[in-house]
């Protein structure tokens, strides 16, 4: 037995002649949270409906806790907790009877079904709109609402498509920590663009843009392999015309000389190099011969949002 | 098979208090009535007639039913489609065809509802005169069925799209399509350029000529079949619409 819950392998699914999702493999272990990135469109929703079986892929395999979802859908999808793009749920329903449905649908007892409707509403913090319908609801409420179906059956699987879209960042903030909370014994799958989300709680993430799976690593191992050579910032307070900018760039020795504007009599003059680490000492000492005002002189260092740009940007020129 | 009985009753279940969850469950039973019982004693002159029967109520069933089956079945699919939901429902543990058989049960069982509702005018007549029960009783169970066809074709159209407006539209040009075929409005464009078999197929789709068999208390097995296979059909093909279009 493979401790893989997910384990899908050469996935792919066009839409006419649009290849949406193009020859993905993918494995969750049991207490990971895979962050699943890219920019829009980049067919990370179409693979999570593959997962799901909401989409057929055109070809590639799908074992859901070793079992087939393609021959055994009906058992391989009871592993599986799903929150739709947007948290679909009936507007009409109170949560009550919703989550209710929904666990009846999955097969819960009675007994069990109202123990675990007890769990969701301390758990995700449902009591106090409990039987209101939902349409009356917040965004908030309602993208919890849909955590709440996702999970009221304990499924092993976990798979959320932008949970935390839309929500303020104190929503924002309780969605990854109750997602952190779950993760320990359950293989989750969430989707983002945002990037901070996949530092905050993912133990692994997956790049993928046109389709394409670019990087499936760790974030810390994502920012040791793709990370940019440090940027050095310095700030001055002095205008800085064509000429001038055209000096600083010749006379500080580094590959990549920028110079951004950032207000009427601010600039940022930014350093760095591929080849080698730049001196800050060494910049700084150029860019005094120019009789600059510096206000600060900083390391950027780069993030895993630029690394994502790189990444997502490179694949698509090449 | 007790599973799976059970969720499609789950699935009926959710939709039949759907109707009653909404305003829309007393609006159509209250329009339903009204039109059924206002066409029957101002139209069908129920007591000019002179007769203890239901002809003059169970006549316009048909023309009633064009324009309220598709009213209660076009939400079926379109909505769940336009909300997104259909992707909650595919991904639970069950079959397309439960989801669309629990939806089709929950809008005919409303329109049994309905039907019931109407039993004053059946204690009227009896009040009044003597009327043959009997083909009372068939005219019921007729009318029900016919209904059947209607909202099964509705559900079916509904899969369509994700606009409940069209989905009516196209469910009431498709069923009076059905019955008129067959009149000779509809009979004559087709014989021209048609061999007669395909005529009579035509003509032996029309739900007004199978109902007006059933008024007059013939209950034969031909509009059995008819009408049960047309849901039969229509069921099926709504399965495959749903797989088809569930993504789009």
């Amino acid at each position: 037995m493979s401790s893989k819950l997910i384990d899908a392998k050469n996935l792919k699914k066009s839409f006419g002649e649009f290849i949406a999702v193009d020859n993905i493999d993918l494995n969750v272990l049991r207490g990971e949270v895979v962050g699943f990135l890219g920019p829009n469109g980049a067919g990370k929703s179409t693979t999570m409906k593959m997962l799901t079986g909401f989409l057929e892929p055109d070809s590639g395999d799908i074992l859901i806790n070793n079992v087939d979802l393609k021959s055994n859908p009906l058992k391989a999808k009871e592993f599986i907790g799903y929150l739709p793009e947007g948290a679909p749920s009936y507007s009409d329903m109170n949560v009550l009877e919703f989550l209710s449905f929904v666990g009846k649908m999955r097969g819960l007892n009675k007994k069990l079904l109202t123990t675990r409707l007890d769990e969701m509403a301390i758990q995700i913090s449902l009591k106090e709109v409990w039987n209101k319908p939902i349409e009356t609801l917040s965004k908030g409420f309602k993208r919890r609402v849909g955590i709440a179906q996702a999970l009221i059956h304990d499924p092993d699987i976990l798979i959320l498509d932008e949970p935390t879209d839309g929500l303020d960042p104190n929503q924002k903030h309780e969605m990854r920590n109750l997602i952190k909370t779950i993760s320990k014994n359950k293989a989750i799958v969430i989707s983002t663009h945002i990037l901070e989300e996949v530092e905050a709680v993912c133990s692994r993430a997956m790049i993928i843009a046109d389709g394409k799976l670019l990087a499936n690593e760790t974030p810390a191992n994502l920012e040791k392999q793709f990370a940019n050579k440090d940027i050095i910032s310095i700030k001055v307070f002095n205008k800085i015309n064509a000429v001038l900018a055209k000096n600083l760039k010749s006379s500080i020795n580094y590959g990549d000389v920028k110079i951004e504007k950032l207000d009427k009599d601010t600039n940022r003059i930014l350093v760095s190099d591929d080849k080698k680490t730049p001196e800050l000492n060494a910049v700084l000492k150029q860019v005094n011969k120019f009789k600059l005002n510096i206000i600060e002189a900083s390391f950027v260092k780069s993030n895993l949002e630029e690394i994502f740009r790189k990444i997502t940007t490179t694949n698509a020129s090449s | 098979m007790k599973i799976y009985l059970e969720k499609t009753y789950i699935i009926f279940d959710r939709e039949l208090k759907g109707y009653f969850r909404t305003p829309l469950a007393s609006i159509f039973l209250l329009v339903f009535l009204a039109l059924s019982s206002g066409m029957t004693f101002f139209l069908g002159r129920f007591f000019e007639r002179d007769q203890a029967d239901l002809t003059a109520f169970f006549a316009w069933h048909p023309w009633l039913f064009l324009i309220l089956m598709p009213a209660i079945g076009m939400r079926l699919w379109a909505e769940e489609r336009r909300s997104g939901t259909i992707e909650l429902l595919i991904t639970l543990p069950v079959t397309n065809m439960q989801l669309v058989i629990g939806k089709f049960l929950a809008s005919w069982i409303f329109t049994l509802i309905a039907l019931i509702l109407t039993m004053p005018i059946w204690v009227t007549v009896n009040y009044l005169g003597d009327p043959d029960n009997n083909v009372i009783l068939i005219s019921y169970i007729g009318s029900w069925l016919m209904a059947g066809a209607f909202l099964a074709l509705t559900s079916c159209l509904s899969a369509l799209t994700k606009n409940q407006v069209i989905a009516f539209i196209i469910s009431s040009i498709s069923g009076f399509v059905l019955i008129m075929a067959g009149f000779n409005l509809v009979l004559s464009s087709v014989r021209s350029w048609t061999p007669t078999w395909v005529t009579e197929t035509v003509g032996s789709m029309s739900f007004l000529s199978h109902f007006s068999r059933i008024q007059m208390g013939v209950f034969d097995l031909r509009t059995l079949i008819f009408f049960v296979s047309m849901i039969i059909l229509c069921i099926w093909i709504n399965v495959q619409l749903v797989q088809i279009k569930k993504a789009d």
